[in-house]
């Protein structure tokens, strides 16, 4: 089999479209993770046992969920629930939710991390509890953790191809469908997988980067 | 009862001052103050009481409960027994009106805090702030001054324990010792009426102390704060203190001005203790 050069060179743009869509779940997806998973470990230390017991064992089954079984539920089995909802939105959605669970006990680590003398510096300051998180606390729990987080980006994209499980014209779905189309699959699935090669060195040189910049105040 | 009006008594003050000190800082009262850690009983019904501006420090053997005394007052530390009186006010309970005390909400404790300022051991200084921020967040936040109030204020204190030009930096940046000068800082923005400090010289290198020590004395010479202060250095207890309190196990074992604990203790337990440390 001989690599063509033309043929590569023809079905390159519509291989970067599916980038595109690639990069784009992913960092919607990502920007959720971030969020939801914030929301979670906050959730968990609130006081009241109903709220934090609840969210620990939704987390847990998340996580202990397959990812792929999760986007089939929110995009064939919530429709019967009356929510229809995109392939693309779905797999956002889908992505963000299952990541969100990791990047919750990435959180938790943070925080437990945060010597307890910050804590009481505050108290001494007499700060109110939403000062102490937002200026004293959760500043220096992220800090600790942006390596870790930054990994959990990497992680996502790589999974990202899950979506084309539920018709999300991604990379590898694009390149399947050219495969399929003109049964030569050599040069479709060989860029994809040089792109996310490409994609995930650069991100983990940024990540890296990060990891520096945040390493020290 | 909560201790007396400053008026009615001037703090006592040491020997030599030309005036008594007067003070309109609180006073302290601690009554059959109980706390357990587990099982273990570490203040068994304590009591005693602090005058208005007075300068008291607590000496003993660790584990003697004094740091967790500091803890109470800041409200580290869950109060398990007794009732505590900053003022004419109980610092854990409020008063439903008939002479009962309950235990307070978190308002409560909020208001009663503002009173109270503390300097640590570790400094527990913002290490994700720089100085500036680290001076003012509390004044921005808690008693709401305007941002160049704080700045304002901060640039004061910082003069005063002679880190002017610290103002940027960030503390991960500071000795030791420049650390602990701003933590001080940062408690003395708060205005306290009642000032906590826990071995704030135990975590310095050698060379340091001498010059935290010489600006808290400049603060206690200055300031009329109720000032409760728990060392190891008992050159640094002589210098600041009225009256020297010597615990073990809980208790208060001895009690007097400086000159009498430190010259002629008059307790079998504070002589060993005084021997030991001074000969480290």
């Amino acid at each position: 089999m001989e690599w063509d050069w033309t043929y590569t060179g023809e079905i390159l743009p519509d291989l970067l479209n599916g980038l595109r869509v690639t990069v784009t779940a992913t960092i919607a997806g990502y920007a959720i993770a971030l969020v939801l998973g914030l929301v979670w470990t906050l959730l968990r230390r609130t006081p009241s046992r109903i709220v934090n017991q609840t969210v620990r064992w939704v987390t847990e089954f998340i996580r202990s969920t397959p990812l792929l079984v999760q986007l089939f539920f929110i995009y064939y089995v919530m429709p019967t629930f009356g929510v229809t909802l995109g392939p693309l939105v779905a797999g956002i959605i889908g992505l963000g939710l299952h990541y969100s669970t990791y990047t919750a006990e990435v959180y938790r680590a943070g925080i437990a991390d945060v010597p307890k003398g910050q804590w009481e510096a505050c108290t001494a300051l007499n700060l109110p509890r939403s000062r102490t998180w937002l200026d004293v606390i959760l500043p220096q729990a992220i800090r600790r953790v942006v390596p870790t987080l930054g990994n959990y980006l990497i992680a996502m994209f790589k999974d990202s191809p899950l979506l084309l499980a539920i018709n999300v014209l991604e990379l590898l779905g694009t390149a399947y469908q050219i495969g399929a189309q003109t049964l030569k699959f050599l040069e479709p699935i060989t860029v994809v997988g040089l792109l996310f090669v490409a994609v995930s060195v650069v991100s983990s040189i940024l990540v890296r980067r990060l990891e520096k910049r945040y390493a020290t105040y | 009862m909560p201790p007396t009006e400053p008026t009615d008594t001037p703090s006592p003050s040491k020997a030599g001052d030309a005036v008594p000190r007067v003070s309109d800082a609180p006073g302290i009262r601690f009554e059959k103050v109980v706390k357990r850690f587990g099982s273990n009983v570490v203040l068994r019904e304590l009591d005693f009481t602090v005058a208005p501006g007075e300068r008291v420090t607590l000496i003993g053997p660790s584990g003697s409960g004094k740091t967790t005394i500091l803890r109470l007052l800041m409200t580290l530390e869950k109060l398990d027994d007794g009732v505590i009186w900053i003022g004419d006010r109980p610092l854990w309970h409020q008063d439903k009106g008939d002479g009962k005390l309950v235990p307070a909400g978190q308002k409560h404790l909020h208001e009663m805090r503002k009173q109270v300022g503390m300097v640590f051991q570790q400094f527990n200084l913002f290490p994700n702030m720089n100085v500036r921020r680290n001076l003012t967040e509390g004044p921005v936040r808690v008693l709401g001054l305007s941002k160049d109030e704080a700045n304002a204020r901060a640039q004061e204190l910082l003069e005063l324990v002679g880190l002017s030009d610290k103002i940027d930096d960030h503390p991960a940046r500071l000795s030791g010792g420049q650390q602990q000068r701003v933590a001080i800082a940062r408690a003395l923005a708060m205005r306290p009426k009642v000032l906590l400090l826990d071995e704030v010289t135990s975590a310095l290198d050698p060379e340091l102390v001498v010059g935290v020590q010489d600006l808290l004395r400049d603060i206690a010479r200055q300031t009329d704060v109720t000032l409760l202060c728990v060392t190891h250095e008992m050159h640094f207890a002589r210098d600041i203190s009225d009256r020297v309190l010597m615990f073990d196990q809980g208790q208060i074992v001895e009690e007097g001005p400086p000159e009498q604990i430190f010259g002629s203790p008059s307790e079998q337990r504070t002589r060993d203790f005084l021997q030991a440390v001074l000969a480290t």
